[in-house]
C-alpha cells in the first residue's frame, strides 16, 4: 500500500515537470490555439526530435518568443512559417511542403511498398511455376 | 555463382560505408545533425548591436559593405567555442579578412574576461543578448562560422568547432587574393 502511495506521489511530481511553458501566451483561446499548434509543428533545431513546444533549450524558448510576437503582430501562420524556413530551411517544419527537393521524401513510402510488392510477386510467381520440383533458389 | 558472394559483398560495401562515415564524424568533417543553411548564396542578414568590448559603441554590418568578412557565433558557455579558440586566433593572424564575433546569449562581463584571458581574434564583437540576430542568421548550435563575400552574399558556413585544417579546406578557396592562407 505504501509502495502504491509513493508511486502515486512520484507520478504527481513528474506531471509538473512536463510543462515547459509556464502560463498561457495569449489571453484569448483562438490565438493560444494557433500558438500551441504552431509551436508543436516547429522542430527544435538543438534537440532535433522535439518540437519547440516540448523543448526547454534556450533556442526553443527564443523561437517560441518569436512565434508569440509574430502572432501578436497579426502575422498569418504561413508568414510565420516562411520567416522560419527562410532562416532554418524546411527542416524546421515537422510537415515539410511537397517541392522538387522533398519529392523523394514524400514518395519514399509508396516506392518502398512498390519495390516490396514487385519483389514478392516475382518470387511467388517463380515458385508457383514449379510446384513439385526442387526450389530454383536452392543450389544443386 | 555470383549469388553466393552477393550477401558478403553487400555486407562489405555497407560496412565500408559505415566505417567511412564514422571516420568523417571522428575528424569533424561530417555532422549528421547539420542542417544545410538556406542562407548560402543569399544576402547576409544585417545587424546593429552593441559592442562587447566597448558597450558605448555599436557594431554595424553596414560599415563592412564592400569587403569580405567572417562572422563567428560564440558564447562563453559554449564548450566547442573554447575548443576552436586557438584556431580562430591563428586564423585571425594569418588572414586580412576581418572576423566579426557575435556573442550569443551571453553576459558581457564574462565575455570580456574570456577574451582577456584567451586572446581576442575579433576585429569587432557584437553582443546578441536576446538571440534575435542569431535567429536571423539561422544559428542553432554555437560555434558557427560564416564567410560573407564583398558583395554581401553568404558563401560558406561551418557548424561546430573550426580547426586550421577545416578552415583551409572549406573557406580557403574563397580567400585567393585576400591575404588568406
Amino acid at each position: 500500500m505504501t509502495r502504491w502511495l509513493a508511486l502515486a506521489a512520484l507520478s504527481a511530481l513528474c506531471s509538473t515537470a512536463l510543462a515547459i511553458d509556464s502560463g498561457a501566451a495569449f489571453p484569448d483561446a483562438e490565438r493560444q490555439a494557433r500558438y500551441d499548434h504552431l509551436t508543436s509543428q516547429l522542430r527544435c533545431l538543438v534537440c532535433q526530435n522535439q518540437s519547440i513546444a516540448d523543448s526547454n533549450a534556450g533556442l526553443a524558448a527564443d523561437l517560441r518568443r518569436e512565434v508569440q510576437e509574430m502572432i501578436a503582430a497579426g502575422k498569418s501562420d504561413t508568414e510565420i512559417k516562411s520567416f522560419l524556413t527562410a532562416r532554418y530551411g524546411d527542416f524546421v517544419l515537422y510537415d515539410p511542403p511537397l517541392t522538387a527537393r522533398t519529392v523523394l521524401l514524400w514518395a519514399a513510402p509508396a516506392l518502398l511498398v512498390l519495390i516490396t510488392v514487385g519483389a514478392a510477386t516475382r518470387v511467388i510467381l517463380r515458385r508457383s511455376r514449379t510446384p513439385f520440383g526442387p526450389d530454383p533458389d536452392e543450389p544443386g | 555463382m555470383w549469388r553466393h558472394f552477393a550477401p558478403a559483398a553487400a555486407f562489405l560495401a555497407l560496412g565500408g560505408l559505415f566505417a567511412f562515415a564514422l571516420m568523417r564524424i571522428g575528424q569533424g568533417r561530417l555532422d549528421v545533425h547539420e542542417i544545410r543553411s538556406p542562407l548560402l548564396g543569399r544576402p547576409a542578414p544585417t545587424f546593429v548591436l552593441p559592442s562587447v568590448t566597448d558597450p558605448s559603441r555599436l557594431v554595424d554590418t553596414k560599415a563592412l559593405a564592400g569587403r569580405m568578412y567572417v562572422v563567428n557565433v560564440w558564447g562563453t558557455w559554449c564548450g566547442g567555442c573554447r575548443e576552436e579558440h586557438s584556431a580562430l586566433m591563428a586564423i585571425a593572424h594569418s588572414t586580412t579578412v576581418p572576423i566579426i564575433g557575435i556573442d550569443w546569449k551571453d553576459d558581457g562581463q564574462q565575455a570580456r574576461l574570456y577574451l582577456a584571458q584567451l586572446g581576442n581574434p575579433y576585429q569587432q564583437v557584437a553582443a546578441d543578448r536576446d538571440g534575435r540576430v542569431a535567429i536571423d542568421w539561422g544559428v542553432y548550435g554555437a560555434p558557427e562560422t560564416f564567410l560573407v563575400s564583398s558583395s554581401g552574399v553568404v558563401l560558406e558556413k561551418q557548424v561546430g568547432p573550426l580547426s586550421e585544417a577545416l578552415w583551409a579546406e572549406k573557406f580557403g578557396r574563397y580567400l585567393q587574393g585576400e591575404g588568406g592562407s
